[in-house]
């Protein structure tokens, strides 16, 4: 009790107040405009963050992470095109019910679905919070290399049908990780004799580039266009009432969020699939999903939204985080000197409570805030995209030359810049490379650690959640095996050279 | 195709022109950083096997050359997607705005941050094909705001412009701890 009060006073201050409404208002804005997303814009205000508490920079950051989606179901619903990526499946069923004149209906559900789910992702978090209190200690450097190698695995197996690519992206990732100064024998590694190389490759400078400088030189390369969606009239608060005729749907979408937002590597796309699979199979309806169904649209925003809550769950408890936003955010953690992972539970739970009532407030800042002024994003909308490309070049400035004043930096930047611009073009992950670098240095640092323990390699497993990891990462790697195989004995045709569904609309 | 969503579906691979060239592009690079291993990673006589230096790099580099490898595979057996030049020819492009970032960079420590923000935009702005008046204007109070909400309000480290020193002494002093 003492602990959430003292989070609850970390939250009332005005710094932290302003912070959290600007992120979850910018948030909202910045998913609502198709080609920024969270990505882009905590990668460029990451290194602003810094010169400020860690409470206020964290609750800028978590406010466009968690309200991003909110404004990315704008565009998916009115003009069929996502806002943020996590947002495809919304415009599945969302935009056919524009088609038929129910856009308001739409937005209002989607809204209501997303609020649904970020609450319900919330209070899982603050009930499993006792509990990991509890198994995070039990967490030494073993399993914490193990959980990363898991994590590693996952991100490379989560891309399927693009598992080499994703496997190369993620090895370079941790290659990245290993150039400069060894940090305990003091020895050069690939830095080939570049003295601004031994210092390592910042993992800002690399996200910035990967993320935001590439975007920019997408749009810019890009023809030009202006997304023109029309205005929606209607009380937007109606679509919780009808939420409420859907509760189950939007309940198991929402816990379908919180497991594999906890998962590294999985995240929002997979659980809005397996959210929108569910609530086709148990519908009365199934025919009109793809049409127009208001279950498919709560299943995929309810989903999508219940993960940054869940997400932060590897993040705070093990210091693992299951993809690039929270691999951001650990990069705060960092520079402000609190290391999430099983001392945090101990040390600042404070810290871990306010962020939790950030959370719970930003989906009630973001909720008032988009039942007046739908509209007026959807002006926001039509911002042509090389427009958009010049400001985001120009943002990304800030961002990489406020690191440390380094030309160097943007040198570095701009090379991965076009790196990101030819993995968009080519649709390969990004992600992997940033996991890679994360998860990589974590079990570098983890496995040195664990070495003076370990007498023979089976050490590695003879405590019970070390070998629970371990019996994980064995069962995940035979459940692809095996797919493997089905697949290849149901003979699929080959379809690598269709274009993605999401491609064609 | 369905509307109705199977997990294979879903995950399917979608290739697009210029697969194969990156795809021996990764190759190469991993090859290349492979063979200089033993130059660029030092090995310590006697050390465990995992705390060697050269550890990490090894194994983030064999599994590179691996997936390449097969990468470059799948997409030589797969059938060739037309227009792979026209590709690679924009990525090539995408170099000149990695250029116009790094002149960016190189002139706001001497022309200071407001100047050159406001230039940049505006001259992006007609590289990019814009050539309106007002949407010209739109980039040059869009990078207006940019400076006053970096430099101003948030006073993240930026340089502050020579150019500046040539002001008289009043304004020279407001625009190097503001703009």
């Amino acid at each position: 009790m003492e602990n959430l009060l003292a989070g609850l006073e970390m939250l009332a201050r005005w710094d932290v107040l302003v912070a959290l409404i600007i992120g979850s208002i910018g948030g909202v804005i910045i998913g609502a405009i198709p080609g920024v997303g969270p990505a882009v814009a905590i990668a460029i205000l990451l290194p602003a963050t810094f010169g400020l508490d860690p409470i206020v920079g964290l609750t800028m950051l978590l406010g466009i992470y968690g309200s991003s989606m909110y404004g990315g179901a704008i565009p998916a619903v009115l003009i069929n095109t996502p806002g943020t990526a996590v947002n495809a499946l919304t415009s599945y069923d969302g935009y056919p019910m524009t088609q038929k004149g129910e856009a308001h209906r739409a937005v209002s559900l989607a809204y209501s679905a997303s609020f649904w789910g970020g609450i319900f992702g919330i209070l899982c978090l603050i009930l499993l919070s006792p509990v990991l209190a509890l198994i995070a200690p039990m967490f030494g450097s073993r399993e914490i290399f193990l959980a990363a190698t898991l994590g590693i695995i996952l991100v490379i197996l989560a891309h399927r049908g693009q598992i080499f690519a994703a496997g190369f992206l993620a090895m370079f990732g941790i290659f990245l990780q290993t150039v400069g100064l060894d940090a305990v024998t003091y020895t050069q590694r690939y830095t080939f004799e570049f003295s601004f190389l031994s210092s390592g490759i910042n993992l800002i400078v690399v996200v910035l580039g990967l993320f935001a400088l590439s975007q920019a030189f997408f749009l810019l390369t890009g023809p030009d266009s202006s997304p023109d969606a029309k205005p929606v009239s209607g009380r937007m608060s109606a679509g919780l009432k009808e939420l409420l005729g859907h509760k189950r749907v939007a309940t198991v979408a929402a816990g379908f969020g919180v497991i594999l937002g906890m998962i590294p590597g999985t995240g929002e796309f997979t659980a809005q699939f397996m959210s929108y699979t569910y609530a086709q199979k148990t519908s009365k309806h199934p025919e009109r999903f793809g049409k127009g169904s208001p279950e498919g649209l709560i299943a995929s925003e309810a989903a999508n939204n219940a993960v940054p809550a869940a997400a932060m769950i590897p993040l705070l408890a093990l210091g693992i985080p299951g993809e690039a936003l929270t691999a951001m955010m650990l990069s705060v953690f960092y520079v402000h000197n609190v290391i999430p992972g099983p001392q945090l539970f101990q040390n600042n739970i404070d810290l871990v409570y306010g962020l939790y009532f950030a959370l719970i407030a930003l989906n009630i800042i973001v909720m008032i805030f988009l039942l007046f002024s739908t509209n007026l994003l959807t002006k926001i909308i039509r911002v042509p995209t090389r427009f958009l490309g010049v400001m985001i070049l120009l943002l990304s400035f800030v961002g990489v030359y406020s690191l440390r004043n380094s030309l160097t930096d943007c040198m570095i930047s701009a090379g991965f810049g076009v790196l990101g611009l030819i993995l968009k073009r080519l649709n390969l992950p990004i992600v992997p490379i940033i996991l890679g670098m994360v998860l990589g240095g974590i079990m570098e640092v983890k496995l040195r650690s664990a070495l003076p323990r370990l007498k023979t390699p089976l050490d590695m497993i003879d405590r019970p959640i070390s070998f629970i990891l371990f019996a994980i990462i064995l069962i995940v790697l035979a459940l692809h095996v095996r797919t493997l195989i089905k697949e290849w004995r149901a003979h699929q045709p080959a379809e690598d050279h269709d274009m993605h569904d999401s491609q064609l609309r | 195709m369905s509307r109705v969503k199977t997990l294979q579906a879903l995950f399917k691979r979608y290739r697009r022109p210029g697969d194969i060239v990156f795809a021996w592009l990764m190759l190469a690079v991993s090859v290349f950083l492979l063979l200089q291993i033993a130059d660029q990673t030092t090995w310590r006589n006697g050390g465990k096997l995992f705390a060697q230096p050269r550890f990490w790099p090894a194994v983030a580099l064999t599994g590179m050359t691996l997936f390449a490898a097969l990468h470059l595979l799948g997409s030589a057996l797969s059938e060739r997607i037309e227009g792979r030049w026209q590709e690679v020819w924009l990525w090539i492009g995408s170099l000149e705005y990695a250029g116009w970032f790094i002149v960016y960079a190189l002139a706001v420590p001497y022309s200071g941050y407001l100047p050159a923000t406001v230039f940049f935009a505006v001259a992006l702005g007609l590289r990019a094909g814009y050539r309106r008046v007002w949407t010209l204007l739109a980039a040059a109070f869009a990078a207006v705001v940019i400076v006053v909400l970096f430099k101003s309000l948030l006073k993240v480290n930026l340089p502050s412009g020579l150019i500046y020193d040539i002001l008289p002494d009043g304004i020279r002093q407001f625009m190097l701890v503001y703009f």
